[in-house]
């Protein structure tokens, strides 16, 4: 649905945005994410048309944006950082603007209130725009990329700034409305991502450093794969009964104690989840299993280790696997 | 184009400054006719229309300084240039706003005229045509006020730029008559450029075409000016 190909921005020697590439599939709710000045917003800019890129293409639903922009914008649904609101307008004029600014030929009345509905602000389509609150302000930002019901949204930080209630909200209706569009959705929220979105891309510094399906980074991040065992008894012979399990690979001491126990850090094979196997094999030795957990990179973890060692250009994500 | 075209119109009136501009327009021109043909018990109409295109200065401004520079603060303008429109359809939509407000506030200040047709008998044709010849120098201003409005975030410069281009554009006219004979060139050259002594013409009721074609071409050019800042912002 969304292609971006090799996309490059310079702001003279400054390359802001460097050899983006990566496809949205029809349907996906993709998080692009990535730390301030990393070039999100800027992207999100070149894939709507709001300005062009130094080189690379865009294209929507198969439309280049370069060579025919008004189709591909008739396509996309776009709330920048900073909701375009026109303050001296109500709420039902600024929406009727954007119906006829878009060129909708839905039943205006009908669609505009559907759209008011969806997002929940239908009690304020008669206050002036200048007079609501922040989260209405947002709400009224995401009705008006709503309009015209485009197949492609894209969200540039939609919930920055709203309270924890309201974050809840747009989330959820970010969810519901992953089922019939395309979405990208920027932030620097990163549970946020994970609760919503189906693919995760990490930028930094221009370029694209991790492009991977949410379970998978999670994967990565927390899996039976590492594992932090307490196990009591002698070092030596535990460390030597667990070379001997099938399916661990690595066995490292880690400087932990607790009472006559000893924390082990237990790398397994890949594909296999050892820790019942585990437990029975220690509980047969005599060796007590008193704890057990994942040793997991949660995403903030893996953000920031990829973002760190985001010196060399090759093998980030191997980088962060290990 | 047209949602921009009746939005920026709408504006207007949502904001006070289209009932200044109308009132203060009907009151100055309602005073400079007094003052100009009735009181001086003629139906020359020429000094009333110079006048009111030296009100031109701060009227004009005041309607073209937000179009461009405030959707441009308020990053209203990311809307309008992601949406389905084009650069061109937005500006000429913004400009036919602004137009289409002094057109028709001029229009009807030709009520002045009626108290000429009660007490005499007024050349028609000359009225119709200085009439005309304001409404295309006011199309000029006003790109040239749009134009200055794109270039820059904040009204107040976008106006007293406007004031101050409008101001030198009308006196080209006085200058081109300080310039030595010996320069005959350049004041011929200053005088041919001046909006000021082109406009004589349709004073006299002559319809000069070559005039109207230089009206409309400068009307252009700022339009067009104002479409390449945007295109070059875009690709920058």
């Amino acid at each position: 649905m969304i292609e971006i190909n090799g996309i490059t921005k310079k702001y003279g020697d400054k390359t802001v945005v460097n050899n983006i590439s990566f496809t949205v599939e029809a349907g996906e709710i993709v998080g692009f994410l990535g730390p301030n000045g990393a070039g999100k917003s800027t992207t999100m800019n070149i894939l709507t048309g709001y300005i062009s890129s130094t080189s690379g293409s865009v294209k929507i639903d198969g439309i280049d944006i370069l060579e025919n922009p008004l189709e591909a914008k008739r396509r996309i649904g776009f709330l920048p950082e900073q909701p375009p609101l026109y303050m001296e307008m109500t709420v039902r004029e600024y929406l009727n603007f954007v119906y006829d600014l878009k060129g909708t030929t839905l039943n205006k009345k009908k669609h505009l209130s559907e759209v008011c509905e969806v997002v929940r602000i239908s009690d304020v389509c008669d206050r002036t725009i200048k007079h609501l609150s922040k989260g209405y302000k947002q709400r009224v930002g995401i009705a008006q990329a709503l309009v015209g019901n485009p197949p492609v949204l894209i969200f540039d930080e939609p919930t920055v700034g709203l309270d924890p209630k309201q974050i809840i909200d747009i989330r959820n209706l970010i969810k519901a409305l992953g089922r019939d569009h395309t979405v990208i959705l920027s932030t620097h929220i990163l549970p946020e991502v994970q609760a919503v979105c189906d693919r995760i891309i990490i930028v930094n510094r221009g370029r694209v450093i991790a492009n991977e399906r949410t379970e998978d980074i999670a994967g990565i991040t927390a899996g039976p794969r590492k594992l932090v065992a307490k196990i009591s008894g002698q070092k030596q012979d535990v460390v030597r009964y667990l070379k001997t399990i099938q399916g661990v690979l690595f066995v490292d001491v880690m400087a932990e104690k607790d009472g006559d126990a000893f924390s082990y850090m237990i790398e397994a094979q890949p594909g296999i989840d050892i820790r019942k196997p585990l437990f029975y094999a220690l509980a047969e030795k005599g060796m007590p299993l008193i704890g057990l957990e994942a040793m997991g990179m949660s995403l903030e973890d893996v953000f920031i280790t990829l973002i760190t060692n985001d010196k060399d250009p090759r093998n980030k994500l191997e980088a962060a696997k290990s | 184009m047209s949602a921009i075209y009746k939005r920026e119109l709408r504006s207007y009136f949502i904001t006070p400054i289209g009932y200044v501009f109308i009132i203060v327009f009907m009151i100055m021109s309602g005073l400079a006719f007094s003052y100009t043909t009735l009181m001086q018990n003629t139906s020359d109409v020429s000094t009333y229309y110079t006048i009111v295109m030296f009100f031109f200065i701060i009227l004009i401004p005041l309607l073209t300084m937000k179009s461009l520079s405030e959707e441009k603060k308020l990053k209203t303008e990311q809307i309008l240039l992601t949406s389905p429109v084009t650069i061109t359809q937005m500006i000429l939509a913004k400009f036919f706003a602004a137009y289409t407000l002094f057109a028709a506030t001029l229009i009807f200040s030709c009520v002045n005229f009626i108290t000429l047709y009660v007490y005499g008998q007024p050349n028609t044709g000359v009225l119709v045509a200085t009439t005309l010849g304001i409404l295309l120098i006011g199309g000029a201003f006003i790109a040239l006020g749009i134009l200055l409005s794109s270039l820059t975030e904040n009204q107040l410069i976008a106006a007293l730029v406007t004031i101050m281009s409008i101001f030198f554009m009308l006196g080209l006219g006085l200058i081109s008559s300080t310039i030595p004979d010996t320069a005959h060139v350049i004041r011929a050259f200053v005088k041919w450029l001046s909006v000021f002594d082109r406009f004589y013409a349709f004073t006299y009721g002559y319809f000069d075409f070559n005039s109207l074609l230089y009206y409309v071409s400068i009307t252009a050019v700022f339009i067009f000016l104002t479409i390449r800042v945007y295109e070059k912002r875009r690709w920058e």
